[in-house]
């Protein structure tokens, strides 16, 4: 038999190296795949990020007035005629603010500062304050637009009435959840659907594929062990799963000035550890597919839209009904946010998140037992 | 062609090599209540070309499962080239080698690529990958295409390139599962033919087919039936007992027999 006069571990190393090379090479010659891979995650994130500021008409504001004078009302009255706006009701205290969110028609709160209109003679800045209803993201920031648009439309209209400049700043503040803003929402969520997707749905589609070729058998009768296999498949998606991230976390952080307040490796270290969940969770579901269609099927419809609707992505948690935020516990995807929101917006250590992650662990620890346990049934 | 198979066998007579390369005893595999291979027993005599016949269904590739240590045995024992498939798969699958249905090779990679993957599998190394590959490439006289994807080769070159490859490592035996299935009669031929050079080196061929014509090439054939093995001889044997001219009918009047 001819075999080369080499160390045995040289062999079985040289074996992995070229099981995983063969891997990169189906990946970088199906188009399908390198687009879910690239083309997704990116087209992804952009379209969240810009496209979330959707056209708006007739959004119900109440307004705040404290200074009440010259200024104020004719802004007032700029913005009760603009299309935009809908002034439902105007209050006289903050108290008040907090009623009229739950009386549920307003999406947001305009307040005037006391002495508007000397702030803006003396101090050049006059604040206005927005105040949005943090369960609906999108619209803040929409608000906090228009708004500019019809302060500087207004100013621009001044200006032939005075000759000196002056500013007027809009500020968003997310009334019942500070970090609620919507592209630093996003962010987050777009990069664990993506990684969820990369590595769960390609995972499966890979090893499925090989089913469906009929070549897994040829693996199987090989000297190549069927766990140098499992791994083999899966860590070309670990590599390029980890790719995906960094673009993600840059496209972010450049883009959309989301900042990353928290340490690096930790980042890493929790997003490997989801990364890795997913995984499994993608053997697991090639272990009951029998063609690369159910496994796409699967991970749609089994890992994708549980993660979207029940993570906390879109749909904030705290407002589902009761059976379903139970459900949501068994979702990785929702330990993951939490955690990778925590790391990056408030930039916390381990000791904040050290139940989140250990919940992480378990749930990877117990995906991994059961696919390793079902592949080999599944062998026989 | 027949002359060179009764050449190959005159050669392996005259060595006497009764060399066992294959020992089945009882081996028997069950799903749960159904029993797909009932306490089969054969040996398989190095150098041979063993046809390994039955209908589908009947539990050939069950047990040829077995034999190449992907399946565990219920019960009984085998030894394929000297190992137990029991207790030493994993010895077994690196002394054998193997070409399945589908033409194991990837459409996606070119053939240059595939051999060499599948070279680096069975730890072959840089130097003899390189050989390997221009031997190959001059035998089949693939020069023009050796650098094209698998995939847009003839299904007829496809399958030798996968014959080709599941002997890189030069593997004392080398088991066949229905290798020319889909392909024109004077490919399958030319096909036996490589077979029969292989055999003539030495190499043991387990093959198993559903084409009965096949089974004239072989120098032992066993028939299985219903998870037994109903018949195990020569092919000329075969047809003197059951009184007829071709395998094909020896299969016939099996079946029926068992009916």
């Amino acid at each position: 038999m001819l075999r080369a006069s080499q160390p045995i571990a040289i062999t079985k190393m040289k074996r992995f190296i070229g099981f995983v090379k063969k891997e990169f090479y189906h990946i970088f010659r199906d188009k399908r795949s390198l687009f879910i891979l690239f083309g997704m995650p990116i087209a992804q994130i952009l379209l969240f990020g810009f496209a979330i500021t959707n056209e708006i008409n007739n959004v119900n504001i109440a307004i705040l007035d404290k200074s009440n004078d010259a200024e104020t009302q004719k802004i007032i009255h700029k913005i009760k005629s603009s299309p935009y706006f809908n002034i439902e009701n105007q209050i006289d205290k903050e108290s008040d603010i907090e009623s009229e969110f739950k009386k549920g028609k307003i999406k947001a709160v305009l307040i005037f500062e006391p002495n508007f209109s000397k702030n803006l003679e003396t101090k050049k800045v006059a604040i206005i304050q927005a105040i949005t209803d943090a369960t609906e993201p999108n619209v803040a920031n929409t608000i906090a637009n228009y708004t500019s648009a019809i302060i500087q439309n207004y100013q621009a209209q001044k200006k032939q009435s005075k000759s000196n400049q002056v500013k007027v700043e809009v500020q968003t503040r997310m009334f019942y959840n500070p970090e609620l803003k919507s592209v630093f929402n996003f962010v987050p969520g777009v990069m664990t659907v993506i990684l969820m997707l990369v590595s769960a749905m390609m995972t499966s589609i890979s090893i499925t594929r090989e089913k469906e070729l009929g070549t897994m058998e040829i693996l199987l009768v090989s000297p190549l062990k069927s766990f140098q296999v499992i791994i083999g498949k899966v860590f070309p998606y670990i590599f390029l799963s980890i790719i995906n991230a960094i673009v993600i976390l840059t496209l972010g952080y450049f883009v959309f000035k989301m900042p990353i307040n928290g340490n690096l490796f930790l980042l890493a270290f929790e997003s490997i550890l989801f990364i890795i969940s997913a995984l499994s969770l993608g053997i697991l579901i090639s272990t009951v597919s029998n063609s690369q269609q159910t496994a796409m099927m699967l991970s749609l419809m089994g890992l994708m839209l549980p993660v979207i609707i029940l993570s906390g992505f879109i749909f904030p948690i705290d407002s589902m009904p009761l059976p379903m935020q139970v459900i949501s516990n068994i979702i990785p995807a929702k330990w993951f946010i939490i955690i990778v929101k925590a790391i990056m917006l408030k930039g916390v250590g381990i000791q904040y998140i050290w139940k989140e992650t250990l919940v992480l662990i378990g749930m990877t620890t117990i995906f991994i037992a059961v696919s390793i346990k079902k592949y080999k049934i599944r062998l026989e | 062609m027949v002359s060179k198979k009764e050449i190959a066998s005159q050669v392996r007579n005259d060595k006497m090599e009764q060399e066992k390369i294959i020992t089945v005893q009882n081996l028997t595999k069950k799903f749960g209540n159904f029993t797909a291979v009932k306490g089969i027993s054969f040996d398989v005599y190095k150098g041979e070309i063993f046809g390994f016949l039955g209908a589908n269904g009947a539990g050939k590739t069950t047990a040829m499962k077995m034999l190449i240590g992907i399946s565990n045995p219920t019960s009984g024992e085998a030894n394929v080239a000297g190992f137990d498939v029991h207790s030493q798969a994993e010895m077994v699958k690196k002394s054998i080698g193997y070409m399945s249905q589908k033409f194991s090779m990837y459409d996606d990679l070119t053939i240059k690529e595939n051999i060499t993957f599948f070279g680096g599998i069975y730890g072959l190394s840089r130097i003899q990958i390189k050989q390997k590959i221009t031997q190959l490439v001059d035998e089949l006289e693939l020069q023009d295409v050796v650098n094209n994807l698998v995939g847009s080769l003839p299904l007829g070159w496809k399958q030798k390139l996968s014959f080709s490859v599941a002997l890189l490592h030069e593997p004392k035996i080398v088991f066949l599962d229905e290798p020319t299935g889909g392909v024109d009669p004077i490919t399958r031929r030319q096909f036996w033919e490589m077979i029969y050079t292989q055999a003539y080196k030495g190499t043991t061929i387990f093959v198993t087919t559903h084409y009965m014509d096949e089974a004239e090439y072989c120098d032992r054939v066993s028939i299985m039936v219903d998870g037994a093995i109903e018949a195990l001889d020569s092919p000329k044997n075969l047809k003197e007992q059951f009184k007829v001219d071709s395998m094909n009918d020896v299969f016939l009047k099996l079946a029926r027999n068992v009916e």
